[in-house]
């Protein structure tokens, strides 16, 4: 069992590793090429980001059952910290340009920064929060969520369009944290090192003894309290937990785009990032697997750029790309195809896994043909 | 073991329980009768922390247990079945089992305990890799119980275990209560099947509204004349 366990380990660590050192060769070989450039690597670091805000509201919503929505405005206080961070190590003349090795060092802090002030905050609103339960906790992030978004805005640094008006936004383009082309490629790298990093961590809690603790939560509240799980003190950690990943998801927006704006963080907002748009990808992708969010973050990712960049929504009949000027609608209807006719998500609670892919496929076909068995014998006994 | 004095509780403005007393010795297996919604389950709920006291002490061993949250109170050796079968559903039954000790650190222990709990309970160890949710009623019954046994505790408390089962199933429930009785296990059981939990008890409480009406040992109150045309339906 548990040789077994480290082998999966091992294989998953090869896996990633050898996938990485191919996506440096691509990078080093095509870096240069139009399409690669200005496509290929902006959506790779899009896909970056979501993957890892899905995965960590997945955590709260998926695995501990507690229905946040405002797991944006954690973003807006990663994405902003990191920005305001770099900012000023640039104003205080820590680097010049984005190839110094201290450079380096201010990205990580900014990454690290993001997520622990989203952490710190989120225990704020936590401790009175998650001592309510259900429709309450939810009212509560939904609030947050609409507040943060003004708190933001009102700040003298910040403004009203955030970073994104004046010398500032010329400022976090060039020299902040702010990627050009050119230098999405060069850091490719350091947003793959972080979305990995990400997940194998949000993967062991949910695999350690927390992991187990918040899913006793999730099952039956009372129950694991008479168990012996301090229920409190769980879903406030649990909380922080997976908003530290929601502002370290934040830090790699902000250096995905070249301009900060609180709009695009904002509830109303009717683009990708959305509180819940990203409830949207963790329903889709299944409530209780990480590697469901992860899917679901990238099919999300794709569905949106083709409905706003697909050169085919040109032929389509107007009456139909009418729709796609509205995306929230497109998304509405993908969650209510989702919840007729797959209630659990794409991946259920199950974890995709290579080590497991060729005997879980047998086990699940087995069931069905024991289901299917089990059927015809009811219809025939009538 | 367990002694509560003048023990009330409040909903909001109601007065669930009005000043209640009861005692459970080392080893006794007392039983709590009454009809629905006399403070039963709001007497266990109170005593395992998982409601707030207006007044009064609850001492297991000579501590005051309703100073001391619920969460750590199963590490005092005080294990609560929860009424209703509260299991983790979406766990298997032994991830359930595992989460009963889940104070524990020693794996040894733990692994002593959980094949305890099996040999009580053979149909678990058949449907150990099954999803709890997917159990029957019993069985379910049977899992919250064997995961409260995983603790080791001193004193059990179950709250309705016969709740929504067969007769057969009733009764092979409370065969188990009574080896659990036998090993030495004190138990404080809260049952509406009056007549069942008077047979296996030592004492038993009659609950009326929030007080203790009557109390005494089980055979003299199964024998009296009030409780049999209140409860016993004779």
């Amino acid at each position: 069992m548990k040789s077994k366990t480290s082998r999966g380990y091992l294989l998953n660590t090869v896996i990633v590793v050898v996938l990485f050192i191919g996506f440096q060769i691509l990078t080093s070989l095509k870096g240069s090429e139009g399409s690669f450039k200005l496509v290929i690597v902006p959506s790779i670091w899009q896909c970056c980001y979501l993957m890892v805000l899905a995965a960590s509201l997945n955590l709260v919503l998926g695995f501990m059952g507690q229905l946040s929505l405002g797991h944006c405005g954690f973003m807006a206080i990663g994405a902003y910290t990191a920005a305001l961070l770099s900012l000023a190590c640039e104003r205080a003349g820590l680097f010049e340009n984005k190839s110094d090795l201290s450079f380096l060092l201010v990205l990580i802090a900014s990454v690290l920064a993001a997520g622990i002030l989203a952490a710190l905050l989120s225990f704020l609103i936590g401790i009175p929060a998650l001592r309510l339960k259900g429709d309450y906790l939810a009212i509560i992030t939904l609030g947050f969520g609409m507040i943060i978004i003004n708190i933001i805005n009102n700040l003298p640094f910040c403004g009203q369009d955030g970073l994104a008006q004046g010398s500032a936004a010329a400022s976090l383009y060039k020299n902040g944290l702010g990627f050009g082309s050119k230098a999405k490629v060069q850091f490719l790298w350091f947003a793959l090192v972080v979305t990995i990093l990400s997940l194998t961590l949000m993967f062991m809690f949910v695999r350690s003894k927390y992991g187990r603790a918040i899913r006793a939560i999730r099952d039956d509240e009372i129950a694991a309290s008479a168990s012996g799980v301090n229920t409190s003190y769980y879903k406030v950690l649990t909380f922080a937990y997976s908003a530290f990943f929601a502002g370290v998801a934040g830090a790699l927006y902000s250096c995905t785009n070249a301009t900060l704006s609180t709009s695009s963080f904002a509830f109303t907002n009717g683009g990708i990032l959305n509180s819940t748009f990203v409830v949207v990808m963790v329903v889709l992708g299944g409530m209780g697997s990480l590697t469901g969010s992860v899917v679901a973050a990238t099919i999300m990712f794709f569905v949106n750029y083709q409905i706003k960049n697909g050169a085919w929504v040109e032929h389509l009949p107007a009456s139909v790309s009418g729709v796609f000027e509205y995306p929230m609608l497109v998304y509405a209807l993908v969650l209510i195809i989702v919840i007729l006719f797959r209630p659990k998500g794409i991946f259920g609670s199950y974890e995709f896994s290579l080590q497991n892919l060729i005997p879980d496929i047998r086990r699940a076909r087995e069931r069905r043909k024991a289901a299917k068995a089990e059927r015809k014998e009811a219809q025939a006994h009538g | 073991m367990l002694e509560v004095n003048n023990l009330n509780v409040f909903y909001g403005a109601i007065h669930a329980l009005k000043g209640i007393s009861l005692t459970v010795g080392d080893g006794e297996l007392v039983s709590l009768i009454g009809a629905n919604g006399a403070g039963k389950t709001t007497t266990l709920h109170a005593i395992s922390g998982l409601l707030p006291i207006a007044s009064g002490s609850i001492l297991l061993d000579g501590k005051e247990l309703q100073k001391i949250p619920s969460h750590k109170i199963i590490s005092l050796g005080l294990a609560h079945v929860p009424e209703g079968r509260h299991v983790f559903a979406r766990m298997t039954v032994e991830e359930n089992l595992r989460m009963g000790a889940y104070i524990q650190r020693d794996q040894k222990s733990i692994q002593k305990n959980l094949d305890k709990v099996y040999e009580y309970f053979p149909r678990l160890k058949e449907r150990w890799k099954q999803l709890a949710g997917t159990l029957s009623g019993g069985e379910q019954q049977m899992l919250a119980t064997g995961r409260a046994l995983m603790t080791d505790p001193t004193i059990v408390l179950m709250d309705e275990p016969s709740m929504g089962l067969s007769p057969l199933l009733v009764k092979e429930i409370f065969s188990i209560i009574e080896t659990l009785h036998r090993n030495g296990i004190t138990i404080l059981l809260v049952e509406q099947n009056a007549k069942m939990a008077l047979a296996v008890s030592d004492r038993a409480y009659v609950l009326e509204t929030g007080t203790i009406s009557m109390s005494g040992k089980a055979e003299e109150l199964a024998n009296d004349d009030r409780v049999r045309k209140a409860y016993l339906g004779a």
